[in-house]
């Protein structure tokens, strides 16, 4: 898929994780059990309005604060393809990658969009909203091998299937 | 052209000079786990189709958010835990020792030059000895745990250089929240920050612990500190040459450099809902409270404790307020009961908990309601933390923290 379009959902700076997934619901057994409750400080109603294939645009340092792992899983599990933001905090930004979340940084298109509009990604390329393209830049390789792979599970499962065959 | 620390670490481990930018494999010395993410991290591992871990005696887990359990499907992570350790051969295990961070170093696992990746953001604290520590989630603890090594990206540094001597009142909590509320939030994001200068030389390392603890909060990836022989003691090691020589070099290159005077900090707090939003304690005197927390991996230690204790020795807390102690480790706990630093805090009327990460994480003992407010000497204030997302949390230091335990509002210490 080198570009998709999805109806987009706005957050503002700082969107910590705690935002993301509040800590009383990590005990939960799945993460499935956990979305509901996503982004309830902030908006309860959020979690239950998204629909699959929806885009989050945010603005600096999403994804701040604990290490969980849950938040980039959650964000996926609610069926966003994808969150743009002005800049990522460097754990989730990781843990994102790790787990197949594609993440665009952009500090434009912001203050052009509204909620509810749609937009269209083309990889590796631009960012479409109605007439003006947004350029983005590329992941670096070894990010780009992982997220191809499905995530470090799928990336690590290949390399002990690999490392079988050579007993 | 010279180094900084962590270019240092990260030439030594992997027996190559690295610049900024470059992204390179390591060999990780140690890895923490706690009792939130082991279900996750095992079910990873084995998903990924490991059978071993690539160096049981390197991994440590440590159960503190959820100690004891207060629900009971938290027994569920000691089961799992309990399992993983035993399946793989596993020998670093605290079931209720403390806080994680605490006792990385506490009990030796961290040594200065060390990398070592947590699943847990504050996992930055082991700066406090010179180790480049960072936190990760559990799916890159996971395959860590199967191969020894993870990618990183080498950080750019910021340097911190503190003079002077610092005022009474002013502890390291008032430098850090200082510093984010300085850099903001995003700050030092993917850097690496380096404290040099006088004042951080005269620091107890608990008091480094306390800075390098909360760097994560204006996202830098570690926090170093160059290893003396404070740490050396601290430690119980005699510094070899090349833990000596993780020091900054004179021409290594900075991409920021800011300078303080420590006489020119005052008590500060961060206030709701961002640890960025720091405001002079002056600026909020007479604001109504009613609950105090002192504990945490930022400032549960002895050090922490007794100067609360001085601060409340002889006086009450306000009737209306709950002052809840938390020590950062057993070991805190003894030190603090033998030297008679827990008995002032109880006749001063404080409720002292186990050690564990207790109110911190919003699990256990002290949650509160809409409109309720808390001064906290923990890392984070952020919505809904310690219950509801109505409760204002402001983070202060332990003397702060005290002084307005007394009075039942905001008072400078």
């Amino acid at each position: 898929m080198n570009q998709f379009t999805g109806k987009i959902w706005i957050l503002g700076d700082d969107i910590d994780t705690d935002i993301i997934i509040p800590t009383e619901y990590l005990a939960l057994k799945t993460v499935q059990d956990m979305a509901p409750y996503a982004f309830s400080p902030l908006r309860p109603e959020l979690a239950g309005q998204i629909k699959e294939g929806d885009i989050i645009v945010a603005g600096k340092n999403f994804g701040c604060g604990s290490s969980r792992e849950q938040a980039p899983e959650i964000i996926k599990a609610l069926g966003i393809q994808c969150v743009i933001a002005k800049s990522f905090a460097r754990i989730f930004f990781r843990n994102a990658i790790n787990n197949g979340l594609l993440l665009i940084e952009n500090d434009q298109l912001q203050d052009a969009v509204k909620e509810g509009e749609e937009i269209t990604v083309i990889l590796n390329k631009a960012i479409e909203y109605h007439e003006n393209q947004y350029p983005i830049t590329s992941l670096p390789q070894n990010l780009v091998d992982i997220l191809n792979a499905g995530g470090l599970v799928k990336a690590m499962q290949k390399l002990n299937s690999a490392k079988d065959c050579t007993i | 052209m010279g180094l900084t620390i962590i270019e240092k670490i990260v030439r030594n481990n992997i027996g190559k000079e690295v610049r900024p930018g470059e992204i390179v494999t390591v060999n990780v010395d140690r890895v923490m786990i706690h009792d939130i993410f082991i279900p996750f991290v095992a079910s990873k591992f084995e998903e990924m189709g490991f059978t071993k871990i690539w160096d049981p005696d390197k991994a440590v887990l440590i159960y503190d958010h959820l100690v004891p359990a207060s629900q009971v499907d938290d027994t569920r992570h000691f089961r799992i835990g309990n399992e993983f350790v035993e399946k793989y051969d596993m020998k670093n295990i605290h079931r209720s020792d403390g806080i994680c961070h605490q006792l990385m170093t506490e009990a030796g696992y961290v040594k200065p030059g060390n990398i070592v990746f947590g699943t847990d953001s504050h996992t930055t604290t082991y700066g406090c000895v010179g180790a480049f520590s960072s936190g990760i989630g559990y799916t890159e603890m996971a395959s860590i745990l199967g191969t020894g090594t993870l990618w990183i990206r080498v950080p750019e540094t910021i340097k911190v250089n503190i003079t002077g001597k610092l005022p009474e009142n002013v502890m390291a909590k008032d430098i850090i929240l200082k510093l984010i509320g300085d850099l903001g939030a995003d700050g030092a994001t993917y850097k690496a920050l380096e404290f040099t200068g006088d004042t951080v030389e005269n620091m107890t390392v608990a008091s480094r612990m306390c800075m390098s603890n909360m760097a994560i909060e204006a996202g830098a990836k570690c926090a170093l500190f160059s290893p003396d022989e404070k740490t050396a003691e601290y430690c119980g090691i005699t510094l070899t040459e090349k833990e000596q020589d993780l020091v900054g070099d004179a021409d290594a290159q900075y991409c920021r450099v800011i300078e303080y005077k420590a006489e020119e900090f005052v008590p500060v707090m961060a206030c709701p809902s961002n640890v960025d939003n720091v405001k002079p304690v002056t600026e909020l005197v007479g604001k109504n409270i009613d609950q105090v927390f002192i504990g945490s991996c930022t400032n549960g230690r002895l050090e922490d404790l007794m100067a609360a204790a001085e601060i409340l020795k002889g006086k009450q807390v306000a009737p209306f307020v709950k002052l809840i102690v938390t020590p950062a480790s057993r070991k805190i706990y003894q030190e603090a009961t033998k030297n008679g630093t827990l008995a002032v805090l109880a006749e001063a009327g404080a409720i002292i908990t186990h050690p564990s990460c207790g109110l911190c994480c919003g699990r256990t003992g002290g949650i509160l309601t809409d409109g309720e407010t808390v001064i906290a000497t923990n890392n984070r204030n952020f919505l809904g933390r310690m219950g509801t997302s109505k409760v204002n949390i402001y983070l202060a230091s332990p003397k702060t923290a005290a002084a307005c335990a007394i009075e039942g509002k905001i008072v400078a210490p």
